[in-house]
């Protein structure tokens, strides 16, 4: 087997393993779209090895396999960079729901009549009964 | 009154009982800034209001969810304290006084602006000395001390702060001031007395020194150079 056709072969794999993931909604199609036009476009290079040489001469790379090494390395850090935006938009979704619920739970804590609720289930568990003539001291 | 507090179990009755005695008629907001200790628990009496975040958000995230509730309260001033003592209760008049007395929509309560001994030494003074340096120019007052906790803001700014309030590092001093002063509001100062922390340990170590300023200049350069529309109406 030629190393062109297991080229052709992984990329075809790829495909269909985000298109898999995509059926069964574990990944948005916003994502999987660069994805699979980098498996196609890595199964035509495949296919057609000329395609590469000639793109090579084209831009000046004597070597054509680095022109290959260059441009993923490109695609990867671009990904990277993607996916750190879009951790920052989750964050600040996060924290935004966040501050929703804390102001959520003074309204409902004011609204409810005294003695209030203890603050939260984990302190419950950390404070023993005594707890509160400790805190005066 | 917004104090955020993240593990503040030591100094926060203290801080708590001082305020109750100096100004009786402020209304409380301890943001609990997803501590791990008893900081929500120590902070809930004598009706102080208690902000439980469940997660912990940083400086930034609590000041803003303590704006946020001030804004929706329809509170026309807000005034935010650290929870570690550092600041006396009896300076917050003097503050609050200066945002009518300048006109002024932001009124930090600075640690080198002629009252109390409170020193920095080094480099941390020198990044300090550069960053008011470049502050002040920014706001066209002269603002010493630009990483104080103590502020009071009026209706616009706590609107402001409410929309726009950073998480980043430094996001919740040097960043909002860089805010506030793009979107058209008046920053000034009164100097305060700085007391050392009654307990907790501080959260800057001298090391720190060179990467503080780093983070913080270009915290201010990226603050600086965002598109912002000037928010908030009138002026």
């Amino acid at each position: 087997m030629s190393g062109y056709a297991f080229a052709v072969g992984a990329c075809l794999v790829l495909v269909v393993f985000l298109v898999v993931l995509l059926r069964t909604r574990r990944l948005r199609e916003k994502y999987a779209v660069t994805w699979i036009v980098v498996g196609v476009g890595v199964a035509v290079l495949g296919a057609f090895p000329g395609a590469v040489e000639g793109l090579a001469r084209l831009v000046g790379v004597q070597t054509p396999s680095n022109l290959i090494f260059a441009l993923a390395l490109i695609v990867l850090l671009l990904v990277c960079i993607q996916l750190s935006a879009e951790i920052t938009t989750l964050e600040e979704e996060t924290r935004t729901l966040v501050e929703e619920v804390a102001l959520l739970r003074l309204d409902v804590e004011r609204a409810l009549p005294l003695p209030t609720p203890p603050a939260s289930p984990v302190e419950v568990e950390q404070i023993p009964p005594t707890g509160g003539e400790e805190i005066v001291e | 009154m917004i104090i955020p507090a993240f593990n503040e179990e030591e100094a926060l009755p203290g801080v708590l009982d001082e305020i109750h005695a100096t100004l009786p008629d402020a209304d409380v907001l301890v943001v609990n800034d997803g501590s791990t200790d008893r900081t929500s628990r120590v902070a809930r009496r004598d009706g102080t209001m208690v902000l439980d975040l469940a997660l912990n958000l940083g400086v930034g995230g609590a000041m803003r969810a303590g704006y946020r509730f001030a804004e929706r309260e329809g509170y026309d001033l807000a005034v935010q304290v650290d929870a570690d003592g550092q600041h006396d209760p009896a300076d917050v008049p003097r503050v609050v006084a200066e945002l009518a007395a300048q006109d002024a929509d932001l009124v930090i309560g600075a640690r080198f602006a002629g009252r109390g001994t409170y020193a920095v030494r080094g480099p941390r003074r020198w990044a300090m000395g550069v960053l008011s340096a470049v502050l002040s120019r920014i706001a066209r007052t002269r603002l010493s001390d630009t990483t104080s906790g103590l502020r009071a803001s009026n209706r616009r700014a706590i609107k402001l702060f409410a929309a726009e309030y950073p998480s980043e590092y430094l996001g919740d001093t040097v960043e909002s001031l860089v805010i506030a002063c793009r979107a058209g509001l008046r920053v000034r100062q009164v100097g305060v007395v700085m007391r050392p922390r009654a307990g907790g340990a501080p959260s800057q170590s001298p090391l720190r020194a060179a990467v503080f300023l780093g983070r913080a200049l270009m915290a201010m350069l990226i603050a600086l150079s965002r598109p912002m529309t000037r928010t908030g109406g009138r002026r």
